[in-house]
């Protein structure tokens, strides 16, 4: 560990619950001082407790990395490209609970941000990206390296601001932190123009944000709180239905203790996962398209359902009308706008589930539920999820729970998206919160390293591992370049089926094995020799056993990014599976 | 499906960026706008939004809770659940050549409309109401070929004295 990531260790320590301060100042100014724009942008970033920033530099963004060359407090990570910025940060602030942090420059620096910030705004994580812009008076004027990013990123943003006035810089950065954590986290686009970054303004080095109109409620109605408590408590077959929520809203305890208090059984979505500990009786692991036999159908069984920071999403519910018709709905969620959009619900409460859950797990009793436990255990008897062993293969299900054995189910685990996603997402023995991230709602390929870099610059005491695919991989693995530049210790575990697995997948059984363009045998790389040219470790595996001694020899090394190569089974396919347009318990199992 | 037309009041700040969320979110989430108008609010640096629409009970529930979340956004208030009054504005220019006029003028009166402008061939009607109103006068002015029409969409505001029964 280097003395740069035990100090950010010990300004954790200190940090307020939100991730970033609010009031603060530094404690020197407390007279309005004339700076830079520049200047008051460093300053402000220090003031509310940034220290972190991944970015790349440019025409526009020149007098800001100016300033930082020697008088930032924050370590500013250079990354490979834009995107892989933005989902470093995004994998920063869902592996921390703080606010990732972009700064690019104007134009192509902006437009490659896009795909970063819609995955973060799909998953509620909270970011500042601030993006350099031409001057103020050339906007519009089609200037070299000018885009209307504020109007591209609008419909993927919980916020933006153009800033217009210099004067207004400090405020306008303390507001969008406000807002980016706030409420339900999102990201926030800045763009400086820049003649605001070059000329002088005021800065304060304090105040308090004040938005008028927005107030995120965080407690919720009590009488709504008690009411649920009562059918809780009264319920024949309940369920916990919790999302990520859970663990954005750091409500892991809270909802443990819930469940422990009143024995019901608990299933999680793709990111609940870890919001629950998969070690606990009452985990039924992840529901949805490819969760378990028994979670679906204890979901579509269930006379009472509670969701918790969850929202009803189309992989989570398969076909609505044949999704959960037995059960009264009960939905905590801290944005209104979740409720009752797909599913409606009779008992809805708006609030923080952190707040929330401890006022309903005092006031619920524990309901009668030997006889549901009973049909869940013969559910789970009967249909437990499969992991097909090999000797002279690779298996992608027994990779997974070789990863999950050989780290304790103790790594921050982060996913690409694919097959290997939603294996890692069944295998793997969560135990604790903020430990799987995965672009869950846009499905982003390409997510996994970078956001798994941004969340081993957060934790550095934490194994961070990897799951990817040799397709989503390859999307982003010029980042390899950053992680060594850093020294940053990601594992990174491919699972190379030589196909985009999930697509094939999809082609084999739905398109009459009709492979389209899905085949990536015949141009992959060399795994191994790509991560040694960016001076990374490679090693490979194609039999079960190699695999074992290279994941022994990956987790000693930690100083630099680790490359596994794992060769798996080319055609397996992801078992159970709702079929698009089916109810949940409609799912195939496959074969055995 | 049960779709009714609703009239939203939006109080919120008055810039680009608020207007723009406010009508990109009708189009990003497949909401419709029958009309919109957007002017000053009371307070400086405010905008009041008229937004009328239709849809059944969950799309204009999503709508204002959708509209609740815009940041820029003070108040959002489906007016369509309490007593309101609201007004359009039109401008109708119609083809009025001498044997027209009179008869113009005349349905102009039934409307309480005004003629505010004319040239040999023309007649500018301005004619202020609901929007059934403004609809009705736009039907009876159909016949002598309208060639222009500007409307402001509707504005509204709650009725504050209700009277006593």
């Amino acid at each position: 560990m280097t003395t740069s990531e035990a100090a950010t260790i010990e300004k954790q320590k200190s940090k307020t619950a939100r991730g970033y301060q609010e009031t603060k100042g530094n404690g020197n100014h407390v007279t309005p001082q004339r700076l830079t724009g520049a200047e008051i942008f460093v300053r402000t970033l220090e003031d509310v407790g940034v220290e972190k920033v991944f970015g790349y530099p440019g025409g526009a963004v020149l007098p800001i990395y100016d300033h930082l060359y020697q008088n930032a407090k924050f370590e500013h990570i250079l990354v490979r490209h834009e995107q892989g910025g933005t989902h470093a940060a995004d994998g920063y602030a869902r592996a921390t609970g703080k606010p990732g942090v972009v700064l690019v420059t104007s134009g192509p620096g902006g437009t490659n941000t896009v795909t970063g910030i819609a995955t973060a705004n799909m998953d509620s994580i909270p970011m500042v990206v601030f993006t350099g812009q031409v001057p103020s008076g050339m906007i519009g004027n089609d200037a070299f390296q000018e885009a209307d990013i504020i109007g591209i990123t609008r419909p993927i943003t919980k916020h933006s601001y153009l800033v217009k006035d210099v004067n207004e810089l400090e405020n306008v950065i303390r507001e969008a932190f406000h807002i980016a954590v706030s409420g339900r986290p999102g990201p926030v686009v800045v763009d400086l123009p820049k003649d605001m970054v070059n000329s002088t303004g005021v800065y304060r080095g304090s105040g308090k944000v004040k938005i008028p109109g927005y107030k995120p409620v965080t407690r919720g109605h009590h009488s709504q709180i008690a009411k649920a408590a009562k059918m809780l408590s009264e319920a024949k077959r309940p369920l916990i239905y919790a999302g990520g929520g859970v663990n954005l809203g750091d409500a892991s305890k809270e909802l443990t203790a819930l469940a422990e208090k009143t024995n019901i059984p608990v299933t999680t979505t793709l990111m609940g996962l870890g919001g629950f500990p998969e070690g606990k009786p009452q985990a039924l692991g992840m529901l949805g398209m490819h969760g378990t036999w028994y979670s679906n159908m204890a979901i579509t069984e269930c006379d009472v359902l509670l969701a918790v920071g969850a929202r009803f999403d189309d992989r989570v519910t398969g076909r609505l009308d044949g999704f959960s018709q037995k059960s009264k709905k009960i939905h905590i969620d801290i944005d209104p706008s979740c409720i009752s959009k797909n599913v409606e619900v009779e008992v809805p409460i708006v609030g923080n589930v952190k707040e929330v859950l401890p006022e309903l797990t005092h006031m619920v009793g524990r309901p009668d539920t030997d006889e549901w436990w009973a049909i869940i255990e013969q559910w789970k008897e009967e249909h437990p999820l499969h992991i097909p062993h090999s000797d002279s293969e690779i298996t992608p299900q027994y990779m997974i729970e070789k990863i999950s054995e050989v780290t304790n189910g103790n790594a921050l685990m982060v996913a690409d998206v694919g097959q290997h996603q939603m294996w890692l997402a069944q295998h793997y023995k969560f135990n604790h919160p903020r430990s799987m991230l995965s672009s869950g709602g846009l499905g982003t390929m390409g997510y996994g390293f970078p956001a798994a870099m941004g969340a081993a610059v957060g934790c550095p005491d934490r194994n961070v591992v990897c799951v990817t695919g040799d397709g989503g991989f390859q999307m982003t693995a010029f980042e390899l370049a950053t992680a060594v530049q850093y020294r940053i210790p990601v594992k990174i575990a491919i699972m190379n089926n030589g196909y985009l697995g999930m697509v094939r997948q999809w082609q084999e059984l739905f398109y009459e094995k009709r492979y389209s363009h899905t085949d990536l045998q015949a141009a992959n790389p060399d795994f191994v020799k790509l991560a040694e040219s960016y001076g990374a470790a490679g090693f490979r595996a194609k039999t079960p056993a190699e695999m074992e001694k290279v994941l022994e020899q990956a987790m000693e090394i930690n100083d630099r990014p680790v490359v596994m190569d794992f060769h798996v089974v080319k055609e397996e396919n992801c078992y159970p599976m709702v079929p698009a347009g089916a109810a949940l318990n409609e799912m195939v199992e496959g074969d055995k | 499906m049960n779709t009714k037309k609703h009239t939203i009041s939006v109080y919120a700040k008055n810039n680009f960026n608020a207007l723009s969320r406010i009508v990109g979110l009708f189009s990003g989430r497949g909401f419709d706008i029958d009309s919109i108008s957007f002017g000053q609010g009371q307070e400086r640096g405010m905008a009041r939004i008229t937004i009328t629409t239709h849809g059944d009970e969950q799309i204009i529930e999503q709508i204002t809770k959708q509209l609740h979340k815009v940041v820029d956004v003070l108040k959002v208030q489906d007016l369509t659940y309490e007593p309101f009054v609201e007004r359009e504005l039109a401008l109708v220019k119609v083809n009025a050549p001498k044997a027209s006029r009179s008869e113009i003028m005349q349905i102009a009166n039934v409307f309480r409309a005004k003629i505010i402008d004319i040239s040999p061939d023309h007649m500018t009607v301005e004619v202020t109401g609901s929007e059934d109103k403004v609809t009705a006068a736009l039907g009876m002015l159909k016949q002598f070929g309208i060639v222009e029409v500007a409307r402001t969409g509707t504005v509204a505001l709650k009725r504050e004295f209700q009277g006593k029964t």
